[in-house]
């Protein structure tokens, strides 16, 4: 029987309500009294020379306040980068600087070169048209691979090369890698492309600055996934600005995807002009402007190498990626292909051996950081695509190959440094194929044969890891940043409450679930509680959300503020029903004394906690209001498997998919319809990425899918009813709730599962096929089956 | 992107020369043209309206003539800022061989764009640039021709 209340309810979300009804408060929706509006210039050529910026014409044109460059940002700090990796050789990466305005040279199309501040969008825009620019284009580093030859067009002249760093891991392995792979029975090799991505969430991002000369308080409201880090990294990197004088609002955000995790120059040139002008300044980014100076995701180009013994148990694997990091250091772009793929590579499989190499390229691209995953999907992709490429080629079933070589003993401890804490791989594999009915697949594939159709079956599995952490662990890997997270829970005197959590919902449905814990550890309706996000000054120091921790971390947090708020009321419940604390028990909302008829409601103990009239004021302070930071002491692993079956048309080479199917194991589950939402979410993102979406350059740099007419988003007829399943949960074993995050799974998991299909499709029909990389455009699939 | 095509024109090399060569009848040729100023010594400055797609803009850029080797051939180079939409740069190589009608004046087009052009234009900006090209070498075939009969 379903609950209906609590934890495991499939509670309809709270915030649809404004969202759906066009009542939500985005930062667009916010404005200032006497606000101004900035047009950023951006360069249209990939790398060049600024020889002259002529603002004369423009600066006098109607409504103008004032038109920024570089030169009005010397002095103030280089947009910081929030993780320093440090490469095999022990030494730190390049790190350049990256101004709010560039300063000199511009390094990608999309880069700002000057701010025109004015009375309306229309006259900024038209301004910008009037400013002459003199810029010098110069060759640029687009291809990773000729970025790093000897002589290639430099992004940062002074760095010398366009290597910002070559990290092995794990290094100690490197030789014994070397030599396993030499000896192996079997050695599968492949090469591929991890194409690059750009996030497109619904709402792209703004930013609105404000300053009050009173107070000296600066405001900036923002489209951002976490409030507090954008404040720490802008006051204290940028414009230096204390935290107690500025306040970071990200209110009501339309997804985020990673993207808006980082800090982005937009964001200190509207607190920074709103200082300089004494006025609020606003910017909206257009979609054309998304494109360009949102930081995109993936773009790794890898080989992976997997060794097998005899008896097609892994011995061995070893991966060289180059990843780009596009003309700056987003906030966390450097962590994104190392730690949280380096440590993903053992996947679901006992490999006792693993070295992985990545060597992060500067070129003259827009800046890459992490999109929904992160590092995760780029380890599984070409995890799952080898296992399946050795599969194929010892002539085994991949099912059963995976199944031979699967890690069953928890804890487990893998050679990429992390140990999974819980799982069960072959459960959710069973599932899977009960699912997906994999035994009816030769039917279908006649099916499909008989109409013309080539049919395929792709199956993978995933691990991800969720709540990176703990901070101490983190700090030694280069994270410049705790990763704990905070919350604050307020009992008012009538006995509802206020959550206030340092994580941020941006579409997760925190406003639902996590009233749902509370709901079920105090025994009240889920209407008594309320949360609050994504404001500095009305919320604890907190890390914000991505990697999927809200829950596991933030969650937590909630819990651990919400246990020490029990433990005060059942004090004060011992003393109003004159009892030991030791007898007092909480259920449904009511404090009783065991073994007597006695209770007090939920309700009078809060009252009593604010009307301290009966009330032992020696031992205990009035009020209710407890504040909790959870650092977890590992990460969490959700893990699962997944299947994609395509149907192929010979003629034109376009690939439908027939069904997709995902068994995921989350542990716990406290919303499952909002499970399944994310998972769906996911879901359409990786299909999204392995069909159609592709972020392509020329190469001389200018940008070529900036707008939907050629970047393609999944469409829902692109992606068929999926089933999804979360019935194998392996609670956590190391965070209260024993969840683990299901945001980015979908994501993680859905790419090799269709190229794996597709893949199956073609050799059906005899075609020598072994891999293609994505996006399976109908032009890439037919010209591999007629290449 | 490259193209190449060549045209017959009723005129002497000469006249097609001096044709290619003057300001006047460059504004006419070039579509969308609505001021060629300059001289062949510090090279014109030129305004062209046009529509790529969903980006409408005005170029304003300068065209310079190099590689004069009067009556055969020229090389005409040129790089149009279009504020918002981008830029547009590109060469024309033209060499003119007498023939029975005239002159045969063959042109290779090299072009290149960037900023929103790119963005927004590529799938059709080599449609684009062949047209342009088209209509520039059909515009001046007439205006020289129709100066010759005069």
């Amino acid at each position: 029987m379903p609950k209906d209340n609590g934890i495991g309810a499939s509670l309809k979300r709270r915030e649809d309500v404004r969202f759906l009804t066009g009542t939500g408060n985005y930062t667009d929706d916010i404005s200032v009294h006497r606000q101004l509006y900035v047009h950023f210039l951006r360069s249209d050529v990939a790398n060049g020379t600024i020889n002259g910026i002529d603002t004369a014409a423009a600066s006098a044109m109607s409504g103008v306040v004032r038109i920024f460059t570089g030169a009005d940002f010397e002095g103030v700090g280089s947009i910081p980068c929030g993780w320093q990796v440090t490469d095999r050789h022990g030494e730190v990466m390049k790190e350049p600087a990256h101004p709010v305005l560039a300063q000199g040279k511009v390094r990608h199309v999309g880069d700002p070169i000057a701010a025109v501040v004015a009375n309306s969008l229309e006259e900024a825009r038209n301004a910008a048209e009037a400013i002459d620019l003199d810029i010098h284009e110069l060759p640029a580093a687009v291809d990773m691979r000729k970025a790093l030859e000897e002589g290639a067009p430099l992004v940062h002249d002074e760095l010398g090369d366009n290597l910002c760093y070559d990290w092995g891991f794990v290094e100690e392995n490197r030789e014994a890698v070397d030599e396993a792979i030499k000896n192996a029975a079997h050695v599968t090799t492949l090469e591929l492309v991890n194409n690059r991505l750009v996030a497109n969430p619904m709402e792209p991002r703004v930013a609105v600055g404000d300053f009050n000369r009173a107070t000296g308080d600066s405001t900036l409201y923002t489209t951002s996934q976490n409030p507090h880090v954008i404040r720490l990294l802008m006051g204290a990197f940028v414009l230096g600005i204390p935290e107690h004088k500025l306040r970071v609002v990200a209110p009501d955000v339309g997804g985020g995807f990673g993207t808006k995790i980082f800090h982005y120059a937009e964001e200190a040139f509207c607190t920074f002009a709103a200082k300089a002008l004494n006025r609020p300044v606003k910017w909206t980014a257009s979609r054309s402007e998304a494109f360009m100076s949102d930081a995109h995701g993936r773009d790794h180009v890898t080989k992976i190498e997997l060794a097998l013994d005899a008896d097609n148990n892994f011995v061995a694997l070893r991966t060289a990626t180059l990843a780009n990091m596009g003309a700056y250091l987003s906030t966390f772009a450097p962590s994104v292909p190392t730690w949280l793929h380096g440590t993903l590579m053992a996947g679901n499989y006992k490999t006792p051996l693993i070295y992985v190499n990545v060597k992060a390229v500067f070129t003259n691209t827009v800046p890459v950081d992490a999109y929904r995953g992160a590092g995760r999907p780029e380890a599984t992709y070409q995890l799952e695509r080898v296992v399946d490429k050795a599969a194929r080629e010892l002539g085994v079933d991949p099912v059963a190959l995976r199944r031979q070589n699967f890690i069953t003993e928890f804890p487990y401890a893998t050679p990429v440094a992390v140990e999974y804490d819980t799982g069960d791989y072959n459960a959710t594999m069973d599932t899977l194929e009960t699912m997906i009915d994999r035994d009816g697949f030769a039917a279908r594939r006649a099916a499909s044969e008989a109409k013309g159709k080539l049919r395929g079956l792709g199956i993978n599995c995933y691990i991800e890891a969720c709540g990176i952490a703990p901070s101490n662990l983190v700090g030694q890997l280069g994270a410049r940043a705790g990763l704990y997270e905070s919350a604050t829970v307020r009992v008012n005197a009538t006995g509802g409450l206020v959550v206030m959590t340092g994580s941020h919902s941006h579409g997760q449905g925190h406003e639902t679930v996590f009233p749902q814990v509370i709901a079920e550890m105090i025994g009240l309706d889920e209407s008594m509680v309320e949360i609050v996000h994504g404001d500095t000054a009305n919320s604890p120091m907190g890390m914000g959300t991505y990697g999927s921790r809200s829950l596991a971390v933030g969650g937590s947090a909630m819990v651990r503020a919400t246990e020490k708020i029990i433990n005060k009321t059942k004090k004060i419940a011992a003393h109003l029903m004159e009892a030991a604390e030791a007898d007092i028990e909480l259920k449904d909302g009511q404090f009783s004394v065991a073994g007597t008829d006695k209770s007090v409601a939920w309700g009078d103990v809060c009252l009593a906690a604010y009307v301290p009239h009966n009330y032992p004021l020696e031992d205990i302070e009035p009020g209710l209001e407890e504040t909790a930071f959870y650092d977890p002491s590992n990460f969490t692993y959700p893990a699962g498997a997944y299947s994609c079956e395509v149907e192929v048309d010979p003629e034109t080479g376009k690939v439908t998919i027939e069904s997709f199917a995902a068994a995921d194991d989350f542990g716990n589950v406290v919303n499952p319809m909002i499970v399944e939402g994310q998972v769906h979410g996911g879901l359409g993102q990786g299909i999204g990425q392995a069909l159609l979406e592709n972020c392509a350059y020329d190469e001389n740099g200018q940008l070529l899918s900036a707008s939907y007419m050629d970047y393609a988003m999944p469409r829902a007829s692109d992606l068929p009813l999926f089933k999804v399943d979360h019935s194998n949960g392996t609670p956590c074993t190391h965070n209260p709730l024993g969840v683990k995050g299901c945001g980015e799974a979908g994501a993680i998991g859905s790419p090799p599962a269709v190229v794996n299909a597709v893949v199956d499709a073609l050799q059906s029909a005899g075609k020598n096929v072994l891999h293609i990389d994505m996006p399976l455009t109908p032009a890439r699939v037919w010209d591999a089956m007629n290449g | 992107m490259e193209m190449s095509d060549s045209k017959e024109i009723a005129a002497t090399p000469e006249q097609v020369f001096a044709a290619l060569l003057d300001p006047a009848v460059l504004k006419d040729a070039v579509p969308g043209c609505t001021e060629m100023l300059g001289t062949l010594e510090d090279g014109f400055e030129a305004t062209v309206v046009q529509k790529v797609g969903p980006v409408k803009a005005t170029f304003r850029g300068r065209v310079a003539v190099s590689d004069l080797d009067a009556p055969h051939r020229v090389t005409l180079s040129g790089e149009g800022k279009g504020g918002a939409a981008g830029f547009a740069k590109g060469g024309a190589v033209v060499r003119l061989e007498p023939s029975e009608a005239g002159t045969t004046l063959h042109y290779e087009v090299d072009a290149k764009v960037g900023g929103k052009l790119a963005q927004l234009g590529n799938r059709i900006i080599g449609g684009f640039a062949k047209k342009m090209a088209d209509q520039f070498f059909v515009n001046f075939k007439s205006r020289v021709e129709a100066s010759g009969a005069n």
